[in-house]
């Protein structure tokens, strides 16, 4: 029996405005003694009231527009209520009926909807106690949730990829998944292939911390799954917890029920209203996105797929190519950016003289060449010997009669192998 | 100097003019607190007698140009005061110690007020007797054997024994007005968003509203002038102007329309001496040259069900961040009366029920204020009896939570809608108060002031 | 109804004595309030803010005047832990 993965998505990232998201204690957590930025508001302390921050639902607004979303006129926050120590008022104030975009797209994947809410405390566990940090209490996280639209690993990881990118072009958010302001919740489900239907059932990743780990979740579920229908029982429909260690998921303990959040509209912020005119003022301040940046790269520099790609993976070093492309051929500019890492113009300028000995053209060229030439010493590399890549350093020099220079030879060697 | 014959304003006089300082104020008030304390059980906290007498004398150095340069006050117990014991009337919160002052505070304390403690109160606010408080109940200072009225019952009691010169209080559904009317004092409770609710613990997020407790109206409109205005920390205070409520107050009332609600007097157990003293009230209106009206209010008699939905609800989510953890006791602490409405609130707002209970009620609060937006076309205060009964025994309403709803029927309606409305008193039946309630449009609370204070300079109920 | 479910989404303990008297009290209650079923409220919407305001915010500006140190944001707490609040066992 075949199964095809269903797979949706929620990703929370979190936003680098400098206060929090509904008082004015820094939104930068990161690394702080524990309990040292906090206020009455984020603190949960009784009579403390939320006034929300102007810059987070532009931003919600901006990543909205940027993945096509409509940007619904009238919004609201409501109260979603559950108790857990991380959670001071009881409740966390974000979007129920009435988000701020829905309806939006990402290459294939559709997106439900892009709404906005305050983070959690952080919870630790140490020695048998349960210990409560409220530092990141309060700091804005956007939420974005797809429809059940992935059917592989692959696509999964393409769409977050993208979407980090994104983020990170707007300006909006580091995105990083080790420093925790982007994480990735994946719900996955298998159904037999031949049928039409949606699952009955469907389980919900959460703990994963890296790009690798979603792929290893996933994959991992994939697998439980299959193996469970296989033997003729569905699996239940929960949450499991990622466990890095041993690269599986485990059931939470917590309870299964589906839980009762009592939404209800929150009386302590009055309503949004955002007028067509302010939403159009708002798209023009969305900076040239990366698929649009790269078919311009393509068509105004005449370069090649895989140079655009990798010259507009950071807006920073996109920005670096346009400011100093009249310096050199477009394609050497290009590839010394690329190859060498560079972001500043003297270096550049430093490459550009050296392009006279081996040009940069001709030097990837042989480096192909040896490379497709060297098989067994390029996957002997890969199961990681290091000698291997000097091996094929070796080689290259050869080739170039000692005028490249081994250390760049190495990188873009590393660089075309990875 | 007697306590009991000064106002606020009176006071500031004597001050200004050295007849008295504000330390002899200040020991007047500790010495009716030593009187009374113990026997009525209206201060849940006094500030340290030391602190209060060193405060009084720095007062003493100025010239008491403040608003409220040295004037005593009481605060209820919901609100936040910096180093000072916040218990909100409830055992949860027995040891708390508050590290923030509330806007008011801080406006008050800027004013030169001085903070003497912190009322008894039905714990939470919910109630209308006092009776609620996890500490031993308030007494009413006319008649021992009988409730203050609640929620803000101390602070009403420490106003009428002395104890402070003004006292606050927070009105949800009738918290403020009700023991102003038992008490016989002058209670605003103001339009919802007129004053700051930050660092008021918060019963019903929609319809709590910050008032206070005074014995004539001009002291009244006084410590409005204080305490109303946008406030950045609470995004349900409106960007209005505080006008200077105290300088059109001695108008008659000429060209001012007054609507008498047919409902309200068609209420069964209302008490008929109670209707009498109210239509002379509105007699005397008349006299001073209002027009009487007769106004309809058509969802009166299902307010209180709209309003015993919505408030349990807010309050079921206001109470979810006591837990123990970073203040107070655990849940289990929790009083008979908190626990039943944290429970309705609970069961209104949960799956299954949200539609039929919680969105229900909330198109109900349309109906009503459009109900108080057509009468106000109508005409520009309603007048209306604010208890149905008088001051009633204690142990006589507690048994029965149903029972003490309906002592609210002529005061919830008012927070539904979230206009404003000043009890002032009318009288005695009996040897208890009798209060009227002058009930305005949003923003209208001048006009309340100056109809009120027609009214007090016309009759003068005070002892 | 089911009072124990209620208590326990509310996080609250209902004893055994407490139950009966409860679930006879809210009963009632509910029952006062269900005559809001009678009232027509099509075409009505719920009110959102009394007010009638929108659209208020704040500036993202830090703002230190509300902030607190950690000595006093854990003063209220029964226990701490190297800076931390600790959870009670019960909760």
């Amino acid at each position: 029996m075949n199964y095809t993965p269903i797979i949706g998505i929620e990703v929370h990232i979190e936003f680098a405005t400098k206060s929090k998201m509904f008082c004015g204690c820094p939104a930068d957590h990161f690394g702080r003694k524990p309990n040292t930025i906090t206020c009455p508001v984020c603190l949960g302390l009784p009579g403390a009231l939320p006034v929300p921050n102007k810059k987070a639902v532009e931003w919600t607004i901006l990543l909205g527009l940027a993945l096509g979303c409509t940007i619904n006129e009238e919004s609201k926050f409501d109260r979603k209520h559950y108790f857990y120590p991380d959670l001071p008022k009881g409740y966390q104030i974000s979007q129920y009926d009435q988000p701020l975009c829905s309806n939006g797209r990402l290459g294939n994947i559709h997106i439900q909807r892009v709404h906005l809410e305050e983070d959690t405390g952080k919870l630790q566990y140490v020695d048998g106690m349960t210990l409560v940090d409220f530092n990141r209490s309060g700091v804005p996280l956007v939420e974005i949730v797809t429809e059940p639209d992935f059917r592989s690993v692959e696509e999964v990881d393409i769409f977050v990829k993208k979407l980090q990118q994104i983020v990170r072009y707007l300006g909006i958010s580091g995105a990083d998944m080790e420093k925790g302001s982007m994480r990735i919740e994946p719900s996955v489900s298998l159904r037999a292939t031949a049928k039409q239907s949606l699952p009955n059932y469907r389980v919900e990743i959460k703990n994963i911390n890296s790009f690798k780990f979603a792929r290893r979740a996933i994959e991992y579920e994939i697998e439980r799954q299959t193996e469970m229908l296989e033997r003729g029982k569905t699996p239940i429909q929960q949450t499991r917890g990622f466990v890095e260690t041993k690269g599986m998921t485990v059931a939470q303990r917590e309870k299964e029920e589906a839980h009762d959040y009592r939404y209800f509209p929150e009386p302590d912020i009055p309503p949004m209203r955002w007028e067509q005119l302010t939403i159009n003022n708002l798209q023009l301040t969305i900076p040239e996105l990366p698929d649009e940046k790269k078919k311009r790269f393509i068509q105004a520099y005449g370069l090649s797929d895989y140079d655009a790609t990798q010259l507009i993976e950071t807006r920073e070093r996109a920005n670096f190519f346009e400011d100093a492309v009249s310096l050199g051929e477009p394609k050497t500019v290009a590839n010394i950016i690329i190859n060498r890492n560079v972001l500043m113009k003297e270096e550049l300028r430093g490459f550009l003289k050296k392009v006279e000995t081996v040009s940069e053209d001709e030097l990837q060229q042989i480096i192909t060449q040896v490379l497709a030439e060297n098989g067994k010493a390029v996957e002997d590399y890969k199961s990681g010997k290091e000698q291997a890549l000097m091996f094929l350093v070796g080689q290259v020099v050869r080739q170039t009669k000692g005028k490249g220079d081994a250390q760049g030879i190495s990188a873009i060697i590393k660089r075309l192998i990875v | 100097m007697n306590i009991q014959k000064l106002t606020i304003i009176s006071t500031l006089e004597g001050f200004r003019t050295k007849q008295f300082t504000a330390v002899d104020l200040v020991q007047e008030c500790l010495a009716n607190i030593k009187k009374y304390n113990d026997d009525y059980h209206v201060l849940l906290t006094v500030v340290n007698e030391d602190a209060l007498l060193t405060e009084a004398k720095e007062i003493d150095k100025t010239d008491y140009s403040l608003p409220l340069s040295g004037i005593p006050i009481v605060l209820k117990d919901l609100f936040t005061t910096d180093g000072l014991r916040t218990t909100a009337g409830s055992k949860v919160l027995d040891s708390y110690t508050p590290v923030y002052d509330a806007t008011v505070v801080r406006k008050l304390k800027e004013a030169g007020a001085i903070i003497i403690g912190k009322a008894n109160e039905d714990a939470w606010g919910h109630g209308s007797s006092g009776e609620n408080t996890d500490y031993t109940p308030t007494k009413n200072p006319y008649d021992p054997s009988r409730v203050p009225g609640g929620s803000s019952s101390g602070s009403a009691v420490a106003v009428a024994l002395g104890m402070c010169l003004v006292s606050t209080g927070t009105d949800t559904g009738s918290s403020v007005r009700l023991p102003a009317a038992f008490c016989n004092l002058v209670g605003l409770k103001p339009t919802y968003g007129r004053v700051s609710r930050y660092g008021i613990i918060a019963m019903a997020s929609s319809f709590d509203t910050i008032g206070h407790l005074t014995k004539t109206v001009y002291d009244n409109a006084l410590i409005c002038e204080v305490t109303a205005g946008k406030d950045a920390f609470d995004a349900t205070t409106a960007d209005i102007p505080v006008p200077k409520y105290t300088a059109h107050l001695a108008k008659t009332l000429h060209g001012v329309k007054v609507g008498i609600p047919k409902e309200y007097f068609e209420t069964k157990g209302m008490d008929p001496r109670i209707s009498d003293l109210t239509r002379k009230a509105i007699s005397a209106l008349q006299t001073l040259g209002a027009q009487i009206t007769d106004v309809s209010l058509p969802h009166t008699n299902v307010a209180m069900e709209c309003y015993y939905v919505l408030v349990p609800s807010e309050v079921s989510s206001n109470l979810a961040r006591f837990d123990g953890v970073r203040y107070g006791n655990g849940r289990d602490t929790f009083g008979a009366e908190a626990k039943r409405r944290i429970m309705i609130g609970t069961y209104a707002l949960s799956s299954g029920y949200y539609d039929a209970y919680y969105n229900t009620a909330s198109k109900v609060r349309t109906l009503v204020k459009k109900d108080f937006d057509d009468a106000f076309d109508r005409v520009d205060v309603i007048v209306a009896p604010s208890s149905p009964t008088l001051p009633f025994k204690i142990g006589e309403k507690s048994y029965d939570p149903l029972a003490m709803y309906l002592s609210d029927i002529f005061m919830c309606p008012v927070n539904i809608a979230g206009i404003p409305a000043l009890n002032v008193p009318c009288g005695f039946i009996d040897g208890l108060p009798v209060g009227i309630q002058l009930i305005g449009p949003q923003w209208s609370e001048e006009k309340l002031f100056q109809t009120g204070n027609a009214y007090e300079l016309h009759t003068n109920h005070r002892d | 109804m089911d009072i124990q479910h209620i208590a326990k989404l509310a996080n609250l303990f209902i004893n055994k004595n407490q139950q009966d008297l409860f679930t006879s009290q809210l009963t009632a209650i509910l029952a006062f309030v269900s005559k809001l079923q009678e009232i027509s409220t099509e075409n009505v919407e719920p009110i959102a803010q009394v007010t009638g305001l929108v659209n208020v915010y704040r500036e993202d500006m830090i703002d230190e005047s509300r902030m607190l140190t950690q000595e006093e944001a854990l003063r209220n707490a029964k226990a701490t832990h190297n800076g931390f609040f600790v959870v009670p066992a019960v909760l």
